[in-house]
């Protein structure tokens, strides 16, 4: 099926930047030249062996890939099914699979001569990976965040001021992920000659989300030869899994199977306190329709004007009313499932993964554990699921404590039950 | 012929330069607003910019999103806004209207309808701020076709090379925004502006008219001086938030078309 080109799902996005309907370039006339330029020299960049080269020793030396292929033996007994992989790439340095990306857009940004670099956050993890590449190579790095994210996100708060980076809190909207886009390309098309917006999901004007999705694919390339060392030469998973903000961790594991008829594809959306009217939630691609919004036609949840909604859920980083338009494009042509996962059964996992892989996740990939858990035992033995885990959960530590009733400052240890 | 097409037939054959203001429909409630709006053309203002709220304005400073915020807080849709404008036209049949605002309150009605109601309501023209060339078929086009003026904004980034395509699909008039920034934010520099202008106009014969930092009678005037008109947004809009009078708000506006008129 990969050598059937007109019928493969990985030659998009299109000379527009898009994927069927989605993505496109939304973008004020001030940015056009700006996203133009960018686009020209990624493309440059992305048949220049130099380039990868760079790529792979930063990725081998600074990040530490390949992260490993791990397989989940208790978690897999426990759930008595399938077989379960973790691809682990909350080992990387920083903490999640974030810097997969940044590295490669600091390259980019480096080639063209830009200096100071703006990037918006939500878990603070996208931030703390800019702020992180930017100390590396010297440059001025500033990170905007939702005020209501500053607060939740607290230890990646100061871990970028210890980076260097300046953080802006934005209090426009609600404070979050949305609005600290909004401040971010604001502050882009004030500053354009000098700087470069480093995003931090698969979605953005074209040529974002292609971009980012080929940086993060790292993932699921590593994955499938790793499957193939430990399962048997051509093993493919039965089954990949991640979780969803903006769909960048995700494509980046789909995108190397979309030709591969075998592999189900499941996305996993944030649930919030359940996928109802009242938007209490993040799924995009379950709870709202296609609309035009941070450079790109995708899934919105937004209200009968077009207006767009705050999102709700435990997690920051899954806390964005849209979606990469690539996922909006594998969604509709049904080449993908979407599913959604509330805040107590994302918990739940997490805490599962702690007792029974001595694994501490991230709110985010919990969202997709937690999937794993629900579909896992009615699997065959000989099933592979391979789930993303893209990121730990020590920044999150502090708002799982509050949820389970568990008082930090309580220096006596009283135990959790 | 659109309303804008008269208007600035008109202003030309007077030797005027043109006046823009802009409010945010809705801002701070609808009544108060459509007042504001009915007493615009006595105040000197040749064209009326209406602000379509949205609650991700993103090329927009902290007074417009204010604005826009106060306007959906009132309960204002684009539907509403139609309403305004409507009721406006109801006393005004010359003064034209340029709706402006972001793209996804039209996609979410459908860009058909939209249009449709638009023209039914008097609307004159669009200016969507995230609908670059590269869009056009999106509404541009369309919105041609039903004979309603797409202005489009030329920026300081657009080059020379750029500035072809930026021309090819705008009628009415051409929007240059003076500064690389949100509204209401730097000061536009004369002298960064007019070359700007000239190398615009040299392009194409509409009339280009400038905005995005001009915020007193004295500035409205030089620019004017240098251009075909000034535009002020902002500078009104906070007026507004301020929460000063309707005969406030619109002494203000006066000084400021007395301003562009010298120019
Ligand atoms: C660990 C982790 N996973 C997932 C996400 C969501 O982003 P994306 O969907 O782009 O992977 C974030 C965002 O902050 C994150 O920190």
């Amino acid at each position: 099926m990969a050598e059937d080109l007109f019928n493969s799902f990985m030659n998009g996005p299109d000379e527009q930047g898009r994927f069927g309907i989605f993505g496109g370039r939304f973008v004020s006339e001030t940015l056009m030249p700006l996203i133009l330029s960018l686009e020209e020299e990624y493309n440059r960049a992305k048949d220049d062996d130099s380039f990868w080269a760079e790529m792979k020793d930063l990725w081998t030396h600074y990040v530490g890939r390949p992260s490993p292929l791990y397989h989940a033996e208790r978690l897999t007994e426990h759930l008595g099914g399938a077989k379960i992989y973790m691809k682990r790439d909350e080992l990387n340095h920083t903490g999640a699979h974030k810097v997969n990306n940044v590295l490669g857009q600091i390259i980019l940004a480096r080639r063209m001569g830009k200096t100071r670099i703006i990037a918006e956050t939500g878990a603070g993890q996208h931030g703390v990976a800019t702020a992180t590449v930017c100390a590396k190579f010297g440059l001025k790095c500033i990170v905007y965040m939702g005020a209501h994210d500053v607060q939740r996100q607290a230890p990646n708060v100061f871990r970028m001021r210890l980076l260097g980076a300046e953080v802006i809190p934005v209090t426009s909207g609600r404070g979050t992920l949305k609005d600290a886009m909004n401040d971010a390309l604001r502050d882009w098309v004030t500053n354009v000659a000098d700087t470069f917006y480093c995003i931090g999901t698969a979605a953005g004007p074209h040529p974002y989300p292609a971009m980012v999705r080929d940086f993060q694919s790292i993932i699921g390339k590593e994955v499938r030869w790793q499957l193939a060392e430990q399962e048997g030469e051509g093993r493919l998973p039965d089954t990949v899994i991640a979780a969803i903000g903006g769909g960048s961790n995700a494509i980046g594991l789909f995108h190397p199977f979309l030709d591969d008829k075998s592999v189900r594809i499941i996305g996993v959306e944030a649930g919030g306190k359940g996928v109802n009217d009242d938007m209490q939630h993040c799924a995009s691609l379950t709870g709202g329709r296609p609309g035009v919004l941070h450079g790109n036609r995708t899934y919105l949840l937004q209200d009968e004007d077009g207006q767009i909604m705050e999102g709700f859920s435990i997690s920051a980083g899954l806390d964005y009313p849209g979606i990469g338009p690539e996922h909006s494009w594998l969604h509709d042509t049904k080449r993908a499932e979407y599913v959604s996962i509330t805040d107590v059964e994302a918990l739940e996992a997490f805490q599962l993964s702690c007792a029974l892989e001595g694994i501490i996740p991230a709110l985010e990939p919990s969202h997709a554990l937690a999937h794993v858990m629900k579909i896992a035992p009615d699997l065959p033995k000989d099933h592979i699921i391979v789930m993303n885990m893209c990121g730990r959960g020590d920044k999150d530590v502090f708002t799982v404590a509050r949820h389970l009733g568990f008082d930090m400052s309580d220096t006596e240890g009283r135990d959790l039950d | 012929m659109t309303r804008i097409d008269a208007k600035f037939a008109e202003l030309s054959a007077a030797g005027k330069k043109a006046f823009v203001s802009y409010v945010m429909a809705g801002d701070p409630d609808f009544d108060t607003s459509l007042e504001i709006v009915k007493g615009l053309p006595a105040a000197g203002v040749d064209i009326i910019e209406l602000g379509l709220p949205f609650t991700d304005p993103m090329a927009d400073g902290p007074t417009i999103q204010l604005a826009g915020q106060r306007a959906l807080d009132g309960g204002m849709t684009l539907q509403r806004t139609l309403d305004l404008a409507a009721e406006f036209r109801k006393t005004d049949d010359t003064t034209p209207i340029v709706l402006m605002g972001y793209y996804n309150p039209i996609y979410s009605r459908g860009v058909d309808k939209f249009l449709v109601d638009a023209a039914a309501a008097g609307i004159d023209g669009l200016i969507v701020v995230d609908l670059p060339p590269e869009e056009d078929d999106e509404l541009c086009i369309p919105a041609q076709k039903a004979g309603l003026n797409f202005i489009r904004l030329a920026t300081p980034t657009t080059d020379d090379e750029r500035l072809p395509r930026v021309l090819q699909n705008t009628s009415g008039f051409v929007y240059y925004v003076s500064i690389t920034g949100i509204t209401g934010a730097a000061e536009a520099e004369a002298g960064d502006v007019g070359p700007e202008v000239a190398r615009i106009k040299a392009a194409t014969d509409l009339p280009v008219i400038v905005g995005f930092g001009i915020n007193s009678p004295e500035r409205a005037q030089t620019i004017a001086s240098i251009s075909d008109g000034a535009v002020v947004g902002s500078a009104i809009v906070s007026q507004i938030g301020a929460g000063k009078s309707v005969a406030e708000v619109l002494a203000f506006v006066k000084s400021l078309s007395d301003g562009a008129h010298r120019g």
